[in-house]
Parts: C-alpha cells; structure tokens; sequence
C-alpha cells in the first residue's frame, strides 16, 4: 500500500463491438471483465474491461501478493475484483446521478476473465446489435512504473439514454 | 492453404485443405457443417436463438433459426448434398451468472431444435459452461478445434 495511482482524463468514443474487440487487442485477447446492471429510473449495464496485468498489479499492491496470471486465483481475490468493480461503478454512476437527479442502483458485479471477445458476446446478444454504436470510455491510470489502461463500455436501454439527455436540459 | 475467419453473426463456406476458424465464442454457437463425401466444410456463427420476423439484410446471418438453413443452401450450391451433412457444434458459454435462462443455453437449444428440423445428425458438441472457446474447423477432414484460455484445446 502506498502506492500512488493516477488517473488520466478519460477519452470517449462511440464505436461498434468490431472495433472495440480490435482496441482491445483482438477477440483472443485474455481480460477481466466486471458487469453491473443499474435499475431504477436508469436501467441498463456497464462493462468494465481491465487489462490482466492491471488487476494483477491491483491484487498484488492490495493483498500484498505478487501473481502475474489467473492460475490460482482465489475466492479472496474474486471478491476483490468484484470490489474494485463496486469503486468504479460508483463513482461513474454518481456523477451521473448527481448531474441528471435521477436515481440509479447497481446490481453486485459479476466477473468473468477470459478471451474478449467472448465477454463482449454478453452484451452483443443482450442489446441484439453488432453494428449499433455504444459509448466506449478509456482511460489511463498511471502509477510509477505502470501506464495501464482501462475501459468501460456503457449500455443504458434506449429509454434511459432520453432519460439521461432530457434532465440533462437536451432533447434528443 | 488458406485460413478463412468467420466474424460474429457470419458464415463461409470452403473446400479442403481450407481451415474455418471463428474467435472468442461465448454465449454465441458456432455450427459447423460438414459433407464427407464431397468434403465441403460451413461454418456460421450465430448470436442469438430466433429472429422474430427480422431478417432485413446481413441479419438472416445472426440468427440460429435462419443462419442454419442460409448455411445449407450455400453448402449445397458449392455442390454438397443434403442428405451427407453432419454438424458439430461448439460455444453457448454463460460468461456471466444469470438469474433466467441464459442466452447461451438458449442459443445450443434452438441451435439443436433447428438441426433436427432440417434432419441433420449432430456428430459432436462442445457446449455450455462458462468460458470462451476458439473453433477451428478443418475441411480436409471435418475435424473441429476448440481452443480455450487456461482449459485446454480439443478435437471433437
């Protein structure tokens, strides 16, 4: 612990899956993927994508461990991910829910680590689009020795994304 | 020898030795359909179960209830007979826990449904759980590779 990390300001882009599995280092790509589902007034899901050595070097500066792969995680180091999962989705979404007054609940992450294109099926088949656009952020986080990036694919249902826009003073 | 990828809500159709080889399945199945007199491989692979009427443009490609059949027809207009084909089957992974049926199981069960209906046998299948799988599919002999992260490959 002790350790600083750094975040850059995020970039967003609109793009299709395609693209996105290319950005991403090809469908075979292994990354941890962390879904939550918000309801209430905003309903729909995020997507976390994190770089393996990113959760690798989260896990080893938080449990003082030092793995470099999935081999032998633990029940301890799920529960972990599924926490940095809660952080990032939290502070995503109250931003959101302080600017728009609305009120969003997230669901307990789920996390799958595997090829990233199989995890990207998920939403896919859940939206039913492949070429539709959905919002795509990636950022920076940077901590001494390391730039690692990180991505968050977000997925409000139709509705919600006017939703968002209405109390955000735009009509779509 | 050339490798041929078959992208999500796609499908192709070779001759040996050409190899199909389609990525990263999750909850998405891949059907791959084989002649072994004629040796033509076809490999689709699906996205979702059923279209519901919606099958405007590259869409009769994403659906099991329709890629199927689109599927048997390119077979059979690259010489193959209806009567020779056999299928494998690989993907309908649930990479995440859910509490209604998942899409993947939906997926291998319309899959199977659609392959009875047009009377061809499923020889092998590698479905369910919930891990991606890379499927390669070998014209030359009607072989299909499944490739995993950390679980090892397989022929089936």
């Amino acid at each position: 612990m002790g350790d600083t990390i750094m975040m850059s300001v995020p970039e967003l882009q609109i793009i299709d899956v395609n693209s996105m599995t290319t950005i991403l280092g090809g469908p075979e790509n292994e990354m941890v993927g962390i879904l939550v589902t918000m309801n209430s007034d905003v309903r729909g899901m995020l997507l976390f994508l994190l770089e393996k050595d990113f959760v690798c070097l989260l896990l080893n500066v938080l449990l003082n461990k030092s793995i470099n792969d999935f081999t032998d995680i633990s029940e301890m180091d799920m529960s972990v991910i599924m926490e940095i999962g809660n952080v990032l989705a939290g502070s995503y979404v109250s931003a959101i829910a302080t600017m728009t007054d609305l009120d969003i609940r997230l669901s307990t992450p789920q996390v799958a680590i595997d090829m990233v294109g199989a995890i990207l099926n998920y939403p896919a088949a859940y939206f039913g689009v492949m070429d539709d656009n959905l919002l795509f952020i990636e950022e920076n986080f940077l901590s001494e020795e390391n730039i690692i990036r990180s991505h968050l694919l977000i997925m409000p249902e139709p509705d919600s994304l006017s939703l968002i826009f209405e109390s955000l003073g735009m009509s779509s | 020898m050339s490798n041929l990828v078959v992208g999500i809500s796609d499908q192709k159709v070779a001759d040996p030795p050409d190899t199909l080889t389609t990525y990263a399945l999750g909850s998405c199945v891949c059907i791959c359909l084989y002649d072994n007199l004629r040796r033509i491989g076809g490999l689709a692979h699906i996205l979702l179960p059923k279209a519901f009427g919606d099958v405007s443009g590259r869409n009769v490609y994403k659906f099991a209830d329709t890629a199927i059949e689109e599927l048997v027809r390119g077979m059979i207009k690259q010489g193959s007979a209806h009567l020779h084909l056999t299928a494998k089957i690989a993907g309908g992974a649930n990479m995440f826990i859910s509490d209604e049926k998942s899409i993947g199981d939906r997926n291998v069960e319309t899959v199977m449904q659609e392959l009875q209906r047009l009377r061809i046998r499923i020889v092998a299948q590698d479905t369910g759980a919930n891990y991606g799988r890379t499927a390669i599919f070998n014209t030359q002999d009607g072989s299909l590779t499944v490739k995993t992260l950390g679980r090892g490959n397989k022929v089936i």
